[in-house]
């Protein structure tokens, strides 16, 4: 699952458009005072546009191969991930602030004292 | 192929529920019971109509979510096989289907296919653990076991809490259910220091659930999809009637 920057800028172009389609055209069959199973699904469906539309701006703004996140920009001459510690040794939290507002971005910076993190090798 | 469905439909508890007809048609043999339901409800969905509510999850046979009654048997009409794991290749063009869901007062109907479980959950609350800290991993074989009554008790293990074995079962009973949670930790060394309490409390609570009694009908084992054997209920009578002996005397 290799990610790149046009491709993501992509993505997060086209999210906005599908949601907004999912809550104009959507349509939920039943009321919300039984079990149902249908507004159960279009809940998940709101959800998975908020979280797919965050996924998408932080491996955008990781401009590196870290783990599951690997960006074909990033990679080492024999294709395997290349990360930059300088830039990166960090996790990012994201505060939502309004509906449709682009999240702020959170640092949480990571130092390691004993132990410097390397380049792993599968060789 | 094209098939007849009757299905239960049921808006809430509260109201009365009847069997609804609808067509199925085009339907794939491959396709699962449940895929099938799929396509239906999808056309229901399409035309404005609620669609046919029912509980899956893993869809692989496994994980104790799929509950129905088809042509009077949990499940349906294949041995050792929940419902998602029925495939259409086993119905014929034309054939007439009638979907239902547990029924046991033990229970209650939630909407169309989907009832009310947890009465199986809180027969494990009252006792279907072991309460001893795990604490690290121990060394293999520190805790001898017999290797029958490792088999065995995994034989138990393998009880999905489903509830086919109520449904089945005429007077709607959980003993096979609360017999196989029982015996697969009455079974095993770390079993033994709650093996008294254990069966008392889990059959309390199952007796306080508006589940009937056991009377040696066997329906049970034959709907089960893991093959539970009723032998598990012969073995949760004998520890009950070892422990209630134990705990008068």
């Amino acid at each position: 699952m290799a990610r790149t920057a046009s491709g993501l800028e992509t993505a997060l172009e086209r999210i906005p458009a599908l949601r907004e389609e999912f809550w104009e055209n959507g349509k939920v069959v039943g009321g919300g005072s039984e079990l149902n199973q249908v507004l159960e699904r279009a809940g998940r469906i709101a959800d998975f546009l908020e979280l797919g539309e965050l996924m998408c701006r932080d491996a955008l703004a990781r401009e590196e191969s870290c783990g599951g996140h690997f960006r074909e920009e990033h990679q080492t001459t024999d294709g395997e991930a290349r990360r930059n510690d300088a830039d990166f040794s960090h996790v990012s939290v994201w505060e939502y602030t309004a509906e449709s507002a682009v999240p702020v971005e959170h640092r949480e910076h990571l130092e390691f004292e004993y132990v410097t993190p390397s380049q792993r090798s599968y060789k | 192929m094209n098939l007849t469905l009757h299905v239960w439909r049921q808006k809430s508890a509260s109201e009365d529920g009847r069997f609804v007809s609808y067509d199925a048609q085009g339907i794939d043999a491959h396709m699962s019971f449940l895929e099938m339901l799929d396509v239906v409800n999808e056309n229901l969905e399409t035309g404005g109509e609620e669609p046919i509510a029912f509980d899956h999850d893993c869809r692989e046979g496994i994980c104790g979510s799929c509950s129905m009654v088809i042509n009077g048997r949990p499940h349906g009409p294949r041995k050792e096989t929940t419902v998602c794991q029925l495939h259409m290749r086993h119905y014929e063009d034309g054939d007439e289907i009638w979907i239902e869901p547990w029924r046991a007062s033990g229970f209650p109907v939630i909407r169309d296919l989907v009832v009310d479980r947890s009465s199986l959950d809180r027969i494990i609350a009252s006792g279907g653990f072991i309460s001893a800290r795990t604490g690290s991993a121990p060394d293999a074989n520190a805790i001898p076991v017999s290797k029958a009554n490792a088999d065995r008790s995994m034989d138990a293990a393998e009880c999905i809490g489903c509830g086919a074995c109520v449904a089945a079962c005429p007077n709607a009973s959980a003993m096979l259910f609360t017999a196989a949670k029982v015996a697969h930790l009455n079974l095993l060394p770390q079993g033994q220091p709650e093996r008294t309490s254990r069966v008392l409390d889990m059959v309390l609570q199952m007796e306080a659930e508006n589940f009937g009694s056991c009377t040696n009908h066997g329906a049970c084992e034959t709907a089960c999809p893991k093959g539970i054997s009723v032998d598990f209920i012969a073995l949760l009578n004998r520890d009950y009637l070892v422990a209630a002996v134990g705990r008068s005397g």
